[in-house]
């Protein structure tokens, strides 16, 4: 018999699901070598389904996206039980994501937000008898990791084909990983930049720029033509496919297994580049970047040691 | 050697050594025109003709270009010589009856008028008399042959091809310094002896660089020099006795390796331009520091003499202290050497020109071993101090009698009064300030600055010559303002400390350091712009970054910085802080 796998999205923009279907005729390889016996996004499994199986009988689940109300809390519990591994895929279920930038505010802020003037969702609604009932709209997203054991995780927004295939060999090999291994490459992103030897020994800069204000030069360092890229905090194994396409990278890989922060370590970078020890010209380069939170926590605010935004 | 008799003088010279050579060697003098000791005998001009004895007799031959021949006898002033000489210097008279050189040599000879008269007569006393000197100096020396004898006969002259421009010419002047009459003038003024700040260029193309060069020895200036623009003339190399001179030494870079650095780099000053106030380089008579020091220099522009622009020596004369420094505006910091070089142009000025004197100070710092005796003798020569510091310089007034005069207002702090000062020199007694390199300076030796711009040193008090990167001094202005004594003591402090590390033989480190754990390392570089020692490299071959754990000091800031995690720090990993913690939290 094949071994049994799922698939689930939570707070995800759908990008996950793509990258899996991007595996293009390697896809028919996985469905020979497997049984799909839940996945939303395109076979028709329902959740009593999977209620109806044994504990433990599927071999994986692959999650992605965050956990963001108690609806995904519960399809992500119930999985876990199914289960013998769960599979953390991309970085929204790997660190919060970009779902995760809800943090900078609630739910009564997001819903006052959304719904200003209109009708905004109630919970519970009955009508005629008839009742109608929405998940619970959590305050705070958290990574998958916050409520329930994850085995593994599969890193980038989306991952890239490679690194499924890489992390699916990994899981149907022989070996297994040691459990909480993020299955990618441990080093930072510019050990695989096609244009690492152009960056300077002593990189010091006056400026910063942002993508919109620059015609990037295609084969010098992002990082010394003063855009900032994060290349050196975010784990490699993208193959850096946006410096290839002259955009620099925002770390959506996350960090190397040694940081606890990806944040604070990528802000480090950028900041160890700043030429000046004037405060007010510090402040004036910084004003480059107006959104710190967005730029540095993009993909990992919800697993930081930020979490989120003070609440009131 | 040959032996010859001249004029019953009997010498030995070597052979190929002329007979006009071995005469002046003699003490025998030979008139000459068409000679030049740099340039090969041309025989023209028959004015150096002696007689020599020969088995049919006497011959006249030119001396110039006749070789010594042994037992030669020769004869340079016998009746007949004198009759040849004579009438070659008649024939030219005839031509060129007003060329110094030829009415000298004819003086000389007694001749007072020729017999002959001329159709070619040319009376102007900068003819030019055919003696070829020019063109052989433009082909054998310089050799580029721009010049050269047009037509035959009477018509016989020297020009350029055609008589147009040539491009040959490289304007070096040669024909003109060999032209025994004048006739080709070179417009270039001839520097030679004048100071080097009348000049825009060195002012020959072999020159000394300063009076007090050291070391006194003078260089080739490429751009000048004849032989860098047509491979010919060298003569530097033929008068050079012992054979100093080298045209083939090109500029090179010297790689040395050394485990210790003083850094000495010394200070600029301050330039006072900005301080419209005090109307530098607006009006004439105002002047900095180092230029007054140029001024009462002996080898100065004026000969160590206190003058005005107008060549007069000034009447009274304001100096002006702490321009630049201790100025919220500029620097905050005193330049510590303004006062006492103040006091001693107060000292100077009025010694060399008899000026009245103004001080105009903010505070007297005669701080130094026998400064305030100093200022005590100033002040008793009758220098003037006003302790105020000066508003404005400005022009005294436009009419003839003031012209040029300048007017100093200040307060005078100690009677509590405006004043206004008219004076027809200002000394501006500007700043010392870093030097314009020493950002770049500072980040290759990894030295960090303080607030003023200047090297930092270890510690002010215990370590003031030491760095924060071990092996690398600093001594001097480098390190922030000083005089003199100041400096030397300082630089044979560092000079000490470095003989130490020195005859020690090895250095001590902290076991507390970092290291790149290379499997980790993406080649990032993050660590090697922040390291305050220097000590982080990138291996290229690798690509991983470095640490040299001799330079690092275990500050740990790589290690906080590394986006990836790949440093470790020695005694501080993550793992050993993380157990710290948990034992201290765990209750």
């Amino acid at each position: 018999m094949k071994p049994k796998v799922a698939f689930y999205w939570c707070a995800s923009c759908g990008g996950c699901e793509e990258a899996v279907v991007d595996l293009d005729e390697k896809i028919l390889d996985v469905a020979n070598a497997v049984d799909i016996v839940f996945w939303p996004v395109a076979l028709d499994f329902k959740e009593h389904d999977v209620e109806a199986m044994p504990d433990g009988s599927i071999l994986a689940s692959f999650i992605n996206g965050a956990i963001r109300n108690s609806d995904q809390l519960k399809i992500a519990k119930l999985l876990r039980a199914k289960s013998q591994v769960v599979v953390a895929f991309g970085v929204c279920a790997q660190l919060g994501g970009i779902p995760g930038l809800a943090n900078m505010s609630d739910a009564k802020g997001i819903f006052a937000e959304v719904y200003r003037d209109g009708v905004a969702p109630v919970r519970l609604h009955r009508e005629n008898g008839h009742s109608l009932s929405l998940p619970e709209f959590f305050d705070t997203v958290v990574a998958l990791d916050r409520v329930i054991d994850v085995d593994y995780y599969v890193p980038g927004c989306p991952p890239t084909p490679k690194i499924i295939g890489d992390a699916l060999g990994a899981l149907l090999g022989s070996n297994l990983p040691p459990k909480g291994t993020v299955l990618a490459p441990d080093q930072a992103l510019c050990e695989q930049c096609p244009r690492k030897d152009t960056r300077p020994e002593k990189l010091l800069l006056k400026e910063l720029k942002r993508v919109h204000q620059v015609v990037a030069d295609q084969q010098t360092c992002l990082l010394a033509q003063g855009l900032a890229c994060l290349g050196p905090a975010t784990r490699a194994g993208c193959e850096a496919m946006c410096i290839r396409g002259n955009m620099p990278c925002t770390g959506c890989f996350g960090p190397t297994s040694r940081v606890r922060d990806f944040g604070a370590k990528a802000l480090s970078a950028i900041a160890s580049v700043i030429d000046s020890n004037d405060e007010g010209e510090i402040t004036r380069i910084l004003e480059a970047l107006p959104d710190p939170v967005g730029t540095f926590y993009r993909y990992s605010l919800p697993s930081s040691l930020l979490g989120r935004r003070r609440m009131e | 050697m040959i032996r010859l008799t001249i004029d019953g003088k009997t010498t030995e010279v070597e052979r190929g050594t002329t007979l006009l050579h071995a005469a002046r060697f003699l003490d025998i003098k030979i008139p000459t025109l068409c000679y030049h000791p740099l340039i090969k005998p041309f025989a023209a001009c028959r004015l150096c003709v002696v007689e020599v004895k020969r088995s049919w007799g006497m011959e006249l031959v030119p001396s110039c270009h006749v070789a010594c021949q042994e037992g030669m006898e020769v004869s340079t002033g016998s009746s007949h010589v004198l009759a040849a000489r004579r009438l070659v210097l008649e024939l030219m008279l005839a031509r060129w009856p007003n060329v110094p050189i030829l009415r000298k040599y004819a003086a000389e000879l007694g001749l007072e008028k020729p017999r002959f008269a001329s159709p070619l007569r040319d009376e102007r006393e900068d003819a030019c008399i055919l003696c070829g000197l020019c063109v052989r100096a433009c082909d054998e020396v310089v050799g580029a042959s721009a010049i050269s004898f047009a037509e035959r006969g009477i018509g016989r002259r020297v020009a350029t091809p055609f008589n147009l421009e040539s491009e040959s010419c490289i304007a070096c002047g040669a024909c003109a310094l060999v032209c025994p009459t004048s006739y080709i003038k070179f417009e270039a003024e001839d520097h030679r002896g004048k100071p080097p700040e009348f000049l825009l260029d060195p002012n020959t193309a072999i020159y000394m660089p300063t009076a007090q060069a050291v070391p006194k020895v003078p260089s080739i200036d490429r751009d000048s020099c004849i032989h860098f623009q047509t491979g010919g003339c060298q003569k530097c190399v033929e008068v050079c006795e012992p054979g100093a001179v080298n045209h083939k030494m090109v500029d090179e870079e010297i790689e040395v390796e050394v485990g210790q650095v003083l850094v000495a780099i010394g200070y600029d000053t301050f330039d006072p331009t900005p301080m419209a106030q005090y109307a530098y380089g607006r009006l004439d008579n105002v002047y900095t520091g180092l230029e007054v020091e140029r001024m009462l220099n002996s080898t100065g522009p004026t000969g160590g003499r206190v003058l005005l622009k107008n060549g007069k020596p000034p009447r009274a004369v304001g100096i002006v202290h702490c321009v630049g420094s201790r100025d919220e505006n500029y620097h905050r910091y005193c330049s510590r050497v303004c006062c006492m070089y103040a006091l001693k142009f107060a000292h100077v000025v009025k010694e060399r020109s008899g000026a009245e004197i103004y001080n105009f100070y903010i505070d007297m710092r005669a701080f130094g071993k026998g400064y305030e005796e100093f200022y005590s003798r100033v002040l008793n020569e009758g220098a003037n101090v006003i302790r105020g510091k000066v508003a404005e310089v400005v022009q005294a007034g436009w009419s003839k009698q003031k012209e040029g005069a300048l007017l100093l207002r200040c307060e005078d702090t100690l009677i509590g009064r405006f004043r206004e000062i008219p004076v027809d020199m200002v000394i501006l007694c500007n700043a010392i300030e870093p030097r314009r390199d020493a950002e770049q300076v500072g980040r290759l030796f990894g030295l960090s600055r303080s607030p003023d711009g200047f090297f930092l040193e270890r510690h002010p008090k215990l370590d003031p010559v030491a760095t924060m990167t071990d092996g690398i001094f600093v001594a001097g202005c480098a390190q922030g303002p000083k005089d003199i004594p100041d400096v030397v003591a300082q630089a044979c402090a560092a000079a000490a400390r470095m003989m130490a590390t020195i005859s020690k033989g090895e250095v001590e480190i902290d076991p507390v350091r970092a290291e790149v754990m290379e499997e980790y390392c993406s080649g990032c570089r993050v660590c090697s712009a922040l390291c305050p020692y220097s000590a982080i490299s990138y291996v290229a071959e690798r690509k991983v970054s470095q640490v040299n754990s001799a330079l690092c000091k275990g500050c740990g800031t790589c290690v906080a910085a590394c986006p990836s995690g790949a440093m470790t720090g020695y005694g501080f990993t993550d793992r050993q802080i993380n157990a710290e913690l948990e034992g201290v939290l765990a209750v």
